[in-house]
C-alpha cells in the first residue's frame, strides 16, 4: 500500500483504465484495483476515476458505498477483520468483536488514533469449521477465544509482530 | 499420465492446502516434510504433493499417507520429522496423530475407516482432498474433461439438455430448479451471443462448500461449465466469485489457463467449431449480489439491486441477452452426469431430490467440516453418524439450514430426510448447503435476531417490505433478547413475517422472516421466558446474563483478576474472589481463563435464583 500525491493518483488511475481498456462497465473492478494499491477509496479517487470514465462523481460514490468491501479512509498499520458468519456467531464470536471494539476503543471501519489498527467487519471467511475466526491482515487465527485475543493485540502493542 | 504411474509405485504424502489447513500452516509443513524426505534419502521413493480441502477443516492440518489411506490430523510443523523417520523409513506409522474419534475415543489410522468420511457418498467433492488442484495432469488422471471429448464428439447439445434433464439435477444455488429445463429455456431463446454464469458468490454467512469445491477440484466446476456452454450456446461466461475467496480465485485462475494450453477452453475447443472463454470477477461483498438478477446488474458494473422478473434471465440477463446461471456445486455435477449416464444419477438421493446434497456442517459439533450424502438422508444421520453429535455431552437444541433464508429446525424433526421437499414442509430449506447445529447454550431468539440483523443490513433498500420491515422485526427481536420485549411482540413479529414474505420483491426479503417464524413455531417458549421472565434459559443473550465466582470453589489464583480489562474483581491471592456487577462488562474473559480443573466463575441468567450454574 502506498500514499498518493492527487497527480499520481490520477496517472494510475488514468492508466489502468487505458492499459486495461476498461469502461463504466468496469467501476467494480476499478475500484477494487485502486483500493488495492492505495489502500482506501479517497476523495482524489473518486474524482478521477469520475473524470476518466465520464460518469458523475455520485454515481462513483453511490457503486462503492453499496458494497461493503469499499473503505473511505485511511487504514491503519494493521487491519484486523472480525468474522460475523453464523457459525463464528454460534460459538461466541459477538464477544471477540466487543473486546476488540472495546481494546481499541473504535467502531468497525474505523482506525485507532495511533493509526495502528483498523478494525472490520466480514461476515464469514470460509473457515468455519475454526469458528470464531478472526483475521490479522492475512493471518488466519481460528478457535480465538477473548483471552488469545487479549494476548494476540499484546503482542501487536509490544512492536513482538510486525 | 505420469502421476498415476508415479501414485502407484511411489509413497506419497498429500498435504490439504485449504484454506483452513493453510491458516494452521500447512504450506510450511509440506516444506518441511520435503525436507525431512530429503534428509532421509527418501525422494526417489517418496513424493510430497498437495491437495485441496478434504473438508475436514476441524481436524488440520491434515496429512494422508498414500496408497496406504493413513490420515494424519492436526499435524504440526516439528511432527515432520517424526512421520518421514518413523513411519516411512522405519515403516511405523506415527500413532499419536491419528485421528481420534469423539465418541468412542479410538484412534483410527485409516481414511476409510473415519466415520466422517465412511458414511459421505462424494460426487460433487469427488475428487476434494485426492488430487493436486493446480495440476491439470492430476485431473486428466481421474477422467477429467473426459466428459466434456464426450459431450463434443457424440452428443449434439440437445443430447446434453436431455441427458441433465433424465438425471433430475436440481440447481444447487438453493431453489432447487432443475437444470436441464433451465438449460433448455435458454438454448430456445432468441438472441446472440447467449451468456453462461456460475454463481459463486457463496453470500450465507457460515457456509463454505463453494469455496472448497473450487479450491479443491476448480477444473470440475471449468468442465461442467463449458459442457453448459455447449449445451446452451453460450460463447461467454463469466464467475462471480465471493470477495473474501482469494485462494479460490487464484486456483481457478490457473486451471483456466492450462485448460486453455490444453484446447478445452478458448477457441475450437477440442478441434470443433465451438468456442467458449470465461471471465473471472470478483464480488465486492454484497449478500444480495447472490440473486441471480443482482449478480447481472452487478457484472455490469452497477449497484447489484435485484430486478423483479420475468424476464427471466434464460430470456433477457446480461447485456439484456439470454443468460444461464448455476450455482457452483450443479455445474461441479455435470461432468459425472454425462461420464456415468443420467440413469446412475437419478438412482441416487430421494423421488424428487436426486443425486446428493454437500453441506458444510459448523457449529456445535464435534466433526466440523463438509459432507455429501445422498439427498435424502435423515439429518440425524448427518449430525450424529457423520458429525459425531454434540461436544462436552451437551444436549442438542437445533439445526439451523438454509443460512439467512432457511429455518431452525428442533430435535423432533432430526429424522426428516434432508431434501427439498421435506425441508421445504417444516419451514426451513435446503438452501445452498449451509447447516449449523446448536446445542443448549445457544439461543434460538438470538439466533433468530442474529439473521434478521443480516438480512436487514444487506437490504439492498429497493423495496418497502424489505427495507423496513426487516428493521422493525429486528428491533423488536433486540429488545425481546435485552429483556424490553413485551406479551404482543410474538404476534406483530409474525403478521410483520407474513406481509414481509408475501410483498418483497426479490428472494432475500421473501425468505428473511423464515428463520424468526421457525423459531417462534418450535421454540416459542423460549421468546416467552425472555419475554415475561426477562431471562435467557441458555444464558447466551449478554444482556440477561451475568457473572459469578463461587466462593467455594474459587482457588484464588488471581487469573480472572489480572485478566480483567476493567478492574471488576477484587480478591487476595489464595482466597475467592468476587466480581463487581456495577463495574463488570461481561466479556467473559474471567469465564474462558478460569482453569477447566476449577470453573469457579459461572455464567449465571440475571435472577440470582436462577443461577445453578453451567
Ligand atoms: C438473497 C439471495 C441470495 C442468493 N445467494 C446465492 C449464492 O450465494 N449462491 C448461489 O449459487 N445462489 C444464490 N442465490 C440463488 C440464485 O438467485 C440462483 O437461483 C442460483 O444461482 C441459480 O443456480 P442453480 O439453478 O444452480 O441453483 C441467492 C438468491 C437470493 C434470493
Ligand atoms: S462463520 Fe466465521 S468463518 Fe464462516
Amino acid at each position: 500500500m502506498v500514499n498518493g500525491s492527487a497527480d499520481e493518483v490520477d496517472t494510475f488511475i488514468r492508466t489502468l483504465i487505458s492499459y486495461r481498456s476498461m469502461d463504466r462497465t468496469k467501476t467494480i473492478e476499478i475500484l477494487q484495483l485502486v483500493q488495492h494499491k492505495y489502500g482506501y477509496i479517497s476523495r482524489d479517487i473518486v474524482s478521477s476515476i469520475s473524470r476518466h470514465l465520464r460518469k458523475p462523481e455520485i454515481e462513483i460514490m453511490g457503486i462503492a458505498t453499496f458494497y461493503e468491501q469499499f473503505r473511505f479512509n485511511k487504514p491503519g498499520d494493521h487491519t484486523i477483520k472480525v468474522c460475523e458468519g453464523t457459525a463464528c456467531h454460534v460459538k461466541g464470536g459477538a464477544a471477540i468483536g466487543q473486546v476488540l471494539e472495546r481494546e481499541l476503543d473504535v467502531g468497525h471501519g474505523e482506525t485507532t488514533k495511533d493509526g495502528m489498527f483498523s478494525l472490520e467487519r466480514v461476515a464469514c471467511l470460509g473457515c468455519c469449521a475454526l469458528a470464531p475466526v478472526l483475521v490479522m491482515d492475512e493471518n488466519i487465527h481460528g478457535q480465538m477465544d477473548t483471552s488469545r485475543l487479549t494476548k494476540l493485540l499484546g503482542k501487536y502493542k509490544k512492536g513482538e509482530v510486525s | 499420465m505420469a502421476t498415476a504411474t508415479n501414485m502407484e509405485s511411489k509413497i506419497t504424502l498429500l498435504v490439504c492446502q485449504g484454506t483452513g489447513c493453510v491458516s494452521s500452516r500447512s504450506p510450511e509443513i509440506r516444506e518441511a516434510l520435503e525436507a525431512a524426505v530429503e534428509a532421509h534419502g527418501l525422494s526417489d521413493i517418496v513424493d510430497v504433493n498437495f491437495t485441496g480441502c478434504h473438508g475436514f477443516c476441524e481436524q488440520g492440518p491434515l496429512v494422508v499417507v498414500e496408497p496406504e489411506g493413513i490420515f494424519y490430523a492436526h499435524v504440526k510443523l516439528e511432527d515432520a520429522e517424526e512421520i518421514v523417520k518413523e513411519h516411512l523409513k522405519e515403516g511405523n506409522p506415527v500413532e499419536r496423530l491419528f485421528y481420534k474419534d469423539p465418541m468412542t475415543e479410538e484412534a483410527i489410522s485409516y481414511y476409510r475407516d473415519i466415520p466422517f468420511y465412511k458414511h459421505q457418498k462424494r460426487i460433487v467433492l469427488r475428487n476434494c482432498g485426492h488430487i493436486n488442484p493446480e495440476r491439470i495432469e492430476e485431473y486428466l488422471a481421474v477422467d477429467g474433461y473426459k466428459a466434456l471429448e464426450k459431450a463434443l464428439s457424440e452428443m449434439t447439445p440437445d443430447d446434453v439438455i436431455e441427458e441433465v434433464l433424465r438425471s433430475g439435477l436440481r440447481g444447487r444455488g438453493g431453489a432447487g430448479f432443475p437444470t436441464g429445463m433451465k438449460w433448455r429455456f435458454c438454448r430456445q431463446a432468441k438472441g446472440d451471443p447467449k451468456y453462461l454464469i456460475c454463481n459463486a458468490d457463496e453470500g450465507d454467512p457460515g457456509a463454505f462448500m463453494d469455496r472448497s469445491t473450487l479450491e479443491g477440484d476448480p477444473h470440475g466446476v471449468l468442465e461442467g461449465m463449458v459442457i453448459a456452454a455447449y449445451a446452451i450456446g453460450a460463447s461467454h461466461g463469466y464467475i462471480y466469485v465471493r470477495a473474501e475467496y482469494p485462494l479460490a480465485v487464484s486456483r481457478f485462475r490457473m486451471a483456466m489457463e492450462s485448460a486453455k494450453e490444453n484446447n478445452f477452453l478458448g477457441d475450437n475447443i477440442l478441434g470443433t467449431d465451438f468456442s467458449f472463454d470465461i471471465e473471472v470477477l470478483e464480488g465486492a461483498g454484497a449478500f444480495v449480489c447472490g440473486e441471480e438478477t443482482a449478480l447481472m446488474i452487478s457484472l455490469m458494473g452497477k449497484r447489484g439491486i435485484p430486478r423483479p422478473r420475468p424476464p427471466f434471465p434464460a430470456v433477457s440477463g446480461v447485456w439484456d441477452k439470454p443468460t444461464n446461471i448455476n450455482n457452483v456445486k450443479s455445474f461441479a455435477s455435470v461432468p459425472v452426469i454425462i461420464n456415468r449416464g443420467a440413469e446412475w444419477f437419478s438412482s441416487i438421493g430421494s423421488e424428487k431430490s436426486k443425486g446428493t446434497a454437500v453441506f458444510a456442517l459448523t457449529g456445535k459439533i464435534a466433526n466440523s467440516g463438509l459432507v455429501e450424502v445422498p439427498m435424502g438422508t435423515p439429518l440425524r444421520e448427518i449430525i450424529f453418524n457423520i458429525g459425531g453429535g454434540i461436544p462436552e455431552h451437551k444436549k442438542f437444541k437445533a439445526v439451523q439450514t438454509g443460512g439467512p433464508s432457511g429455518g431452525c429446525l428442533p430435535g423432533e424433526k432430526l429424522d426428516l430426510p434432508a431434501n427439498y421437499e421435506a425441508l421445504g414442509e417444516a419451514g426451513s430449506i435446503m438452501g445452498s448447503g449451509g447447516m449449523v447445529v446448536m446445542d443448549e447454550d445457544t439461543c434460538v431468539v438470538d439466533i433468530a435476531r442474529y439473521f434478521l440483523n443480516f438480512t436487514q443490513a444487506e437490504s439492498c433498500g429497493k423495496c418497502t417490505p424489505c427495507r423496513d420491515g426487516t428493521r422493525v422485526m429486528l428491533e423488536l427481536l433486540t429488545n425481546i433478547t435485552a429483556g424490553r420485549g413485551k406479551e404482543d411482540d410474538i404476534e406483530t413479529l409474525k403478521d410483520l413475517a407474513i406481509v414481509i414474505k408475501d410483498s418483497s420483491l426479490c428472494g432475500l426479503g421473501q425468505t428473511a422472516p423464515n428463520p424468526v417464524l421457525t423459531t417462534i413455531r418450535y421454540f416459542r417458549d423460549e421468546y416467552e421466558t425472555h419475554i415475561v421472565e426477562k431471562r435467557c434459559p441458555s444464558r447466551a443473550c449478554m444482556e440477561l446474563v451475568n457473572y459469578e465466582i463461587d466462593g467455594d470453589e474459587c482457588i484464588g489464583c488471581t487469573l480472572c483478576a489480572k485478566n480483567c480489562p476493567v478492574d471488576a474483581i477484587a480478591g487476595e491471592r489464595k482466597e475467592a474472589h468476587i466480581i463487581s456487577r456495577d463495574l463488570c462488562i461481561k466479556c467473559g474473559i474471567c469465564h474462558t481463563v478460569c482453569p477447566r480443573k476449577v470453573q469457579a466463575v459461572k455464567k449465571v441468567d440475571s435472577f440470582p435464583q436462577g443461577g445453578e450454574g453451567s
